[in-house]
């Protein structure tokens, strides 16, 4: 199929064929980050700018990794040291990233829809590498590549996402991209922790709730812990982390109620002993290190469709 | 739109605008049948192991979409004919067009497979069609970014002329004059579910 986005902001109304290409192009761009050099050379001369207006280390280190296996130019801003923290607005901002020229803009914020205002304002292609509590789109993409690389056809595979789901973009990108290739999703975690609308049966086609993670792990195909913030036991939404570790916390007698060998993932970084035993996530079952390099083999597949072929007369 | 002619028209990879064709009547004529295209790949295969002795160096590289198959066919023609198993690969060589910005889409991106270090080795790089040379100038530099091979030498199954780069086959199938507005169709059992080659020439209406 013919690519026509030209931002990548949220995947809730992508097509299964534009998740397709964009999981077998992240297979070649794999096997780009095999070769001794490890580099190619579509995005010489463009420049990727990452927004990062919220702490990550390992997200925007996967997209720095990413433009510069492609070979383009990598500029970071920060919000902690510049003017963000100085009380510049979002719109200035953008005038600044519009006149710095770049022609991709990687942008996480903590307030939801932000890259949208973004993408609204700028002729550089916009990516969402996390907005508030809404979307983390290219997670949702490489935990789906991550899965079928796993399990092969994902068509009727059921995947239980167990924790926060209430605050949680990664569950959300997950749903948007699993359930258009064919998988089922189990949500599991603290009616406190999952919106009301869902815990109510009201749930998006494909996609079910189980107050129970032991009969949710049931025959399983696969599990993805989320991170707990442990400012939600702060809020009152949780009596104690001890508590939360025994009731929803992947531990190794739990994850063998899944199909034999069925993977584990983690979208990182982990409380070990909280959402995830230590022998779990480093255990046989484990895939959170394969999500970190095919994280970087993603947003490769990403920038390559979105900015290798934009004419460079129309940029800017 | 313009009309761009820089890569083989027959790979899949590559691109042509026929919108610029319009209303031209076309002739199509076979340039080899399915036992010329046979005898080719045996002649090649003889003549790459007349030039390296040393098999034990050698090893065989496919250009996707088509590249790919004669390169397999080559391999299986030297263990046919000298009993040994040359390394082969497969290399995509998408990501180091020069025309990118000009295409107007995302061509897809395949996965190379080069399975052995091409450190020290003679690699034959495989493609259908020798047109203006950018595709092997793109696959010379993706394969030097697998190591530094001893020397690149290149097999094309139909040499067609008309080159943008100062770039030569070693082995060729066919020599075929063509005038630049030609189209060389390379048909192979694997791809296309036969083995033909064709040249449609445009006759002015």
């Amino acid at each position: 199929m013919k690519w026509s986005r030209r931002h990548v902001l949220d995947t809730d109304d992508w097509s299964r064929d534009e998740i397709e290409t964009v999981l077998d192009q992240t297979r070649a761009m794999i096997e780009i980050l095999q070769r001794p050099i490890r580099r190619a050379p579509p995005l010489r001369g463009r420049t990727v700018i990452l927004f990062f207006a919220e702490a990550s280390t390992r997200t925007r280190v996967s997209f720095e990794l990413a433009a510069k296996a492609l070979s383009a130019d990598v500029t970071n801003i920060t919000a902690s040291g510049s003017s963000v923290e100085k009380g510049e607005s979002l719109y200035d901002t953008v005038r600044t990233l519009e006149a710095l020229g770049g022609d991709v803009v990687v942008m996480r914020h903590a307030s939801s829809g932000a890259p949208y205002f973004v993408a609204e304002r700028t002729h550089a292609a916009v990516i969402n590498a996390g907005d508030g509590w809404h979307a983390h789109p290219t997670q949702g993409l490489l935990d789906a590549y991550t899965l079928r690389d796993a399990l092969g056809d994902l068509d009727g595979k059921r995947v239980v996402i167990v924790g926060d789901v209430l605050h949680s973009r990664v569950a959300r990108s997950d749903i948007n991209t699993l359930i258009p290739l064919g998988a089922r999703v189990t949500l599991s975690g603290p009616p406190t922790l999952i919106p009301t609308a869902w815990r109510c049966g009201q749930l998006p086609p494909g996609v079910t709730y189980e107050s129970d993670l032991d009969r949710a792990l049931d025959g399983a195909d696969a599990v993805i812990a989320l991170r707990l913030q442990r400012e939600r036991q702060e809020s009152g939404l949780l009596p104690s982390l001890r508590e939360y570790s025994r009731v929803w916390g992947l531990a190794a007698e739990r994850v063998a109620r899944m199909r034999p060998g069925a993977p584990v993932m983690h979208p990182g970084p982990m409380n070990e002993g909280v959402e995830i035993d230590a022998g779990v996530a480093h255990g046989s079952r484990s895939l959170i290190e394969k999500q970190v390099t095919n994280g970087v083999a993603v947003r490769m597949a990403l920038l390559y469709l979105l900015a290798a072929t934009v004419p460079l007369e129309e940029r800017g | 739109m313009r009309c761009h002619q820089t890569y083989t028209s027959t790979s899949a990879t590559t691109f042509k605008d026929r919108s610029c064709e319009a209303g031209k009547e076309r002739q199509t004529t076979t340039l080899l049948e399915a036992d010329d295209v046979r005898r080719a790949i045996t002649r090649i295969a003889h003549e790459i192991v007349e030039r390296d002795r040393d098999l034990s160096a050698l090893a065989i590289v496919g250009i996707r979409a088509r590249g790919d198959a004669l390169a397999a066919r080559i391999q299986a023609a030297i263990r046919a004919n000298e009993g040994v198993d040359v390394p082969l690969g497969a290399i995509d060589i998408t990501l180091y067009r020069d025309d990118l910005t000009r295409i107007g889409y995302a061509p897809v991106v395949r996965e190379s497979e080069i399975p052995f270090s091409v450190d020290g080795r003679v690699v034959v790089l495989v493609d259908d069609v020798l047109f203006t040379g950018r595709t092997i100038r793109a696959a010379m530099d993706a394969l030097v970014d697998y190591g530094r091979p001893r020397a690149i030498r290149l097999a094309v199954l139909v040499d067609r002329g008309h080159r943008e780069l100062p770039i030569r086959a070693d082995f060729v199938g066919k020599n075929v004059p063509t005038a630049a507005g030609d189209d060389v169709r390379v048909h192979l059992a694997e791809v296309d579910g036969r083995d033909e080659v064709e040249v449609v020439t445009r006759v002015p209406a």
